[in-house]
């Protein structure tokens, strides 16, 4: 696999159908998005990567405040620099589905979320989160007493374990009463 | 556990509880994932075998201690991880295709690893990579595949139609998921309405078209007033039930008389009809519990402000504009939960409940007289229509006809604004409750003019022709409405509201009244089918052309909803609305027809007749005589069809099913409760136990270090 040749084999089409929740179709239409924010050069070479900063350009995530976090979490490279190969951009699409399972969603939910990448949501985590939810709004913004009170709330409801953290467990329980979490965690090409 | 490494940590860094890693967190580490999956293989084929006896099952009742492994939050070397691998895919090899390909689907890891797990596999098969092996010598599991792939390629086939695809985006990435379930909500009726069309198409249109009777004496030429009455020119045509014969169609075959193909026309009407509503009640109930599943809660939740966090954001929504819209909506949201959680409850007086109460019971008072009145203005107005016709022109009688379904169309229009008044009025606190009362008022409103408007129906010569001929007029009056109100609604208001009032902020969509509508013309589309049965095919032409309007008009006239609106929920209210008493209703209206009404003697395949149901008896008596063998399925017949046992004793055990379901939720209750007061539990202990360690080795490190004064003196 790793292809990204002009051409996806039928071998490998059916192999990524196995292994994520994307359809024929949306697999052919991601591997042609794919291919078009590749520069030229590289267009029939395998295993080439799409640079951060070309990914952020997508519509889809243009104008998302999770965009730097979501080319993090399903980036594969080490050190961790945010690019894409197209198994990534899979992998992407596919927790992003319609067919996805709560599971998956919330699993990397979780690892957008957490902003500090050390397993569970501390309140910087919880913080910038509710940042990143209003950033937009320039007039309306909570002030840092509403802040601390929201966050402290948060925690009450959802910390089960009275750690001062949430880890992936609680995340996933509060998630579950949540119906309305798998339609808006949906990302369509 | 508690060992070196625990008073190493404790004595040189004095960190706080929180952050020594003795959480039983599952992290995201690659090691730890892989081990987690593991233990649900091993779950699961522990499930699929048998279960295990209670007293193997270790006496503790911490979760920690009893048979999970901790999953550790470092990074494994690499032996670890590969041998951890090696269980997991052993584990794989032994669960049936099925449950491995949902298990490796669901694995939250890379594409590459995934593919290292294939290869493994592959291995220990000894056949080249792929999940499915089409060896001769597992034939289930080959059968199984191509089952499966026949299966995908379905699935691609009907993804691939791309039925208004790119409008849905576009609605999506404005408006978000909200509106967009009104959308898919019309695309699934849309569904709905071809697959009747498919069956009465193919087992009553096209028979009797190839096969027309002969037509009546008086047959009235065209005149363009038809499309709107569907009276005239089109009475005595393939639309209406009574076109169609009563005899048993013979095609004569014109070489050799072999060819002989009887077609029974009203037993053929008969069985359609009832397969149909039979599909759709299956289809209907199966969305409606997997909806009702998705969105049930069990624990009703006390965790608003923490789901509000992690769950509002739309990714759906994708232009600029709107994306801000959303975010200052959620601040907006944020703000008010957080004064409503952490106000203290100011308890009202006994006089203020007393005047809420008041103000409510007015507001309904008002409501259902409006609902009462209208219905008894509809019932005295289609008296008077059938009684005072006199002597007018033949034009002026048919115009005459539309006057009913403007009247009631017209009261499905304005109806709804009293009620938005009365709600107005009496200040709901929640808005979800104001939206369900509203929804519950406009249901009631509906329904009963629906039953004024059936007990006027009854009682005419060739009273079906005459039914399907007014439903047709009620379905294109009930179009005309819909765009004049699209039109009057949301464009007008829009121009009004921007150059009068000089606003900026646009009219919002209001979902559930435009579902609520496009229910009741569903309504109208089931109790006509039986009269009509080319009325699902009128049904399609308007959703196609109130799909591509409504869409136009709400990316020029509209901007999303400013109030939260729970999708997941209203879903599953519309399709239940649209199963409860929608499709029932009709159902039951069309079987009472079927059972116990006399069908009229001068037209339709069901003439001479005392019941509709009788086709089917004539039939069953026909095959008895001409085939003695066959008289165990008559009697099947006579059992199943006809005894009303069968039916109740259907019932009794769909309540009890659902009875011993709502049972179950409880219990699940109850223990998540207890589980939750288990973990508090756990983790005071623990911080007891640091405690105790810390002081313990505070203590001893003081007197080693008295002892080492001591002994240095």
């Amino acid at each position: 696999m790793g292809t990204t040749a002009s051409q996806l084999g039928k071998a490998d089409l059916s192999e990524y159908q196995e292994l994520t929740f994307l359809t024929k179709q949306e697999i052919l239409l991601a591997h042609k998005r794919f291919t078009e924010l590749l520069p030229k050069e590289e267009k029939n070479s395998t295993n080439a990567r799409v640079p951060m900063t070309k990914i952020l350009t997508l519509p889809e995530l243009k104008s998302n405040p999770f965009k730097e976090r979501i080319c993090l979490v399903f980036s594969t490279t080490n050190p961790n620099d945010g690019s894409f190969s197209f198994d990534d951009f899979l992998d992407f699409l596919s927790a992003f589905s319609d067919s996805a399972t709560l599971e998956i969603k919330s699993h990397y939910a979780f690892r957008i979320f957490d902003f500090d990448n050390d397993g569970t949501l501390s309140c910087g985590d919880l913080e910038k989160l509710v940042d990143c939810l209003t950033y937009e709004s320039e007039d309306s913004r909570l002030t840092t007493e509403e802040m601390r009170q929201l966050i402290t709330n948060i925690l009450e409801e959802s910390d089960i374990d009275k750690d001062g953290t949430v880890n992936l467990s609680e995340f996933q329980h509060v998630i579950s009463r949540s119906p309305d979490f798998v339609s808006s965690f949906k990302i369509v090409l | 556990i508690f060992g070196h490494v625990a008073s190493d940590w404790i004595t040189a860094t004095r960190l706080p509880l929180a952050s020594l890693g003795l959480k039983t967190s599952q992290s995201r580490s690659r090691g730890a994932i892989i081990s987690q999956y593991y233990n649900k293989t091993m779950k699961l084929r522990r499930d699929r075998q048998s279960r295990p006896a209670v007293r193997d099952f270790s006496r503790s009742a911490r979760p920690s201690i009893r048979c999970h492994g901790m999953e550790a939050d470092t990074p494994d070397s690499w032996d670890m991880e590969e041998t951890k691998r090696e269980r997991l895919v052993n584990n794989l090899q032994n669960l049936s295709v099925g449950d491995r390909e949902r298990m490796i689907r669901g694995m939250p890891l890379s594409l590459k690893e995934k593919e290292l797990c294939l290869l493994s596999l592959a291995e220990k098969k000894g056949i080249g990579p792929g999940l499915c092996s089409g060896c001769c010598y597992q034939l289930p599991a080959g059968v199984v595949s191509a089952l499966r792939h026949s299966w995908y390629s379905c699935l691609s086939f009907l993804h691939s139609l791309h039925l208004w695809q790119m409008p849905l985006k576009r609605v999506s990435s404005r408006f978000g998921t909200g509106v967009l379930s009104y959308f898919l909500f019309l695309k699934t009726l849309f569904l709905f309405n071809i697959f009747l069309v498919l069956i009465t198409g193919v087992f009553l249109v096209i028979p009797q078209a190839l096969h027309p009777p002969t037509p009546p004496a008086n047959w009235s030429s065209f005149s363009g007033l038809e499309l709107l009455t569907g009276a005239g020119y089109f009475s005595d045509s393939l639309m209406y039930y009574g076109y169609y014969s009563n005899y048993t169609l013979h095609r004569n075959g014109s070489s050799s008389s072999r060819l002989d193909l009887s077609y029974n026309m009203p037993l053929a009407y008969f069985f359609t009809i009832g397969m149909a509503f039979f599909i759709t009640c299956m289809i209907l109930v199966y969305s409606m519990s997997k909806s009702f599943g998705q969105s049930f809660m069990i624990d009703k939740s006390h965790s608003i402000l923490a789901i509000k966090a992690f769950s509002s954001w739309d990714f759906k929504v994708i232009k600029e504009s709107s994306v801000k819209l959303m975010s200052e909506n959620i601040c907006t949201q944020l703000k008010e939960l957080l004064a409503e959680v952490n106000q203290n409850n100011v308890s009202s007086t006994a006089l203020q409940k007393c005047g809420r109460l008041m103000v409510h019971g007015l507001a309904w008072t008002i409501c259902t007289a409006g609902t009462a009145g209208c219905a008894m203005s509809i019932y005295l107005f289609s008296d008077y229509i059938r009684a005072g016709t006199g002597a007018q022109g033949r034009l002026q009688k048919e115009a005459s006809l539309l006057a009913l379904p403007v009247l009631v169309s017209l009261i499905n229009l304005l109806l709804p604004g009293l009620f938005n008044l009365a709600s107005w009025f009496e200040n709901y606190h929640s808005p979800s409750v104001r939206t369900y009362v509203s929804i519950s008022r406009n249901l009631l409103s509906k329904v009963s003019v629906l039953c004024v408007l059936c007990y006027h129906w009854l009682g005419r010569i060739c009273w079906e022709s005459y039914v399907g001929q007014e439903l047709y007029r009620f379905l294109i009056i009930d179009f005309i409405f819909t765009l004049l109100d699209t039109l009057c609604g949301e464009l007008l208001w829009r121009f009004f509201s921007d150059k009068v009032l000089k606003k900026r902020r646009r009219p919002g969509f209001d979902i559930a009244k435009n579902v609520l509508d496009l229910i009741y013309g569903q309504t109208l589309a089931w109790l006509g089918v039986l009269f009509t049965p080319l009325l699902p095919a009128m049904q399609i032409l308007k959703l196609l052309l109130l799909f591509y309007i409504k869409m136009s008009s709400v990316m020029m006239n509209c901007q999303a909803p400013r109030r939260p609106y729970r999708v997941t929920q209203m879903t599953t209210i519309f399709i239940s609305l649209l199963c409860f008493p929608s499709f029932i209703g009709a159902a039951v209206c069309v079987t009472y027809t079927m059972w116990s009404t006399k069908p009229s003697v001068s037209c339709g395949p069901f003439r001479g007749l005392n019941k509709m149901i009788q086709a089917g008896k004539i039939w069953m008596k026909q095959l008895e005589e001409e085939n003695p063998n066959l008289s165990v399925l008559a009697r099947a017949y006579a059992y199943l069809v006809e005894n009303p046992l069968f039916l109740f004793m259907g019932a009794g055990i769909f309540l009890i099913v659902i009875y011993f379901h709502s049972e179950v939720v409880d219990g699940e209750r109850k223990i998540i409760n207890i589980l939750q007061e288990q973990i508090e539990n756990e983790g005071e202990d623990k911080k007891f136990l640091i405690t105790e360690l810390q002081s313990v080795h505070e203590q001893k490190r003081i007197s080693r270090k008295r002892v080492a004064h001591q002994v240095s003196l």
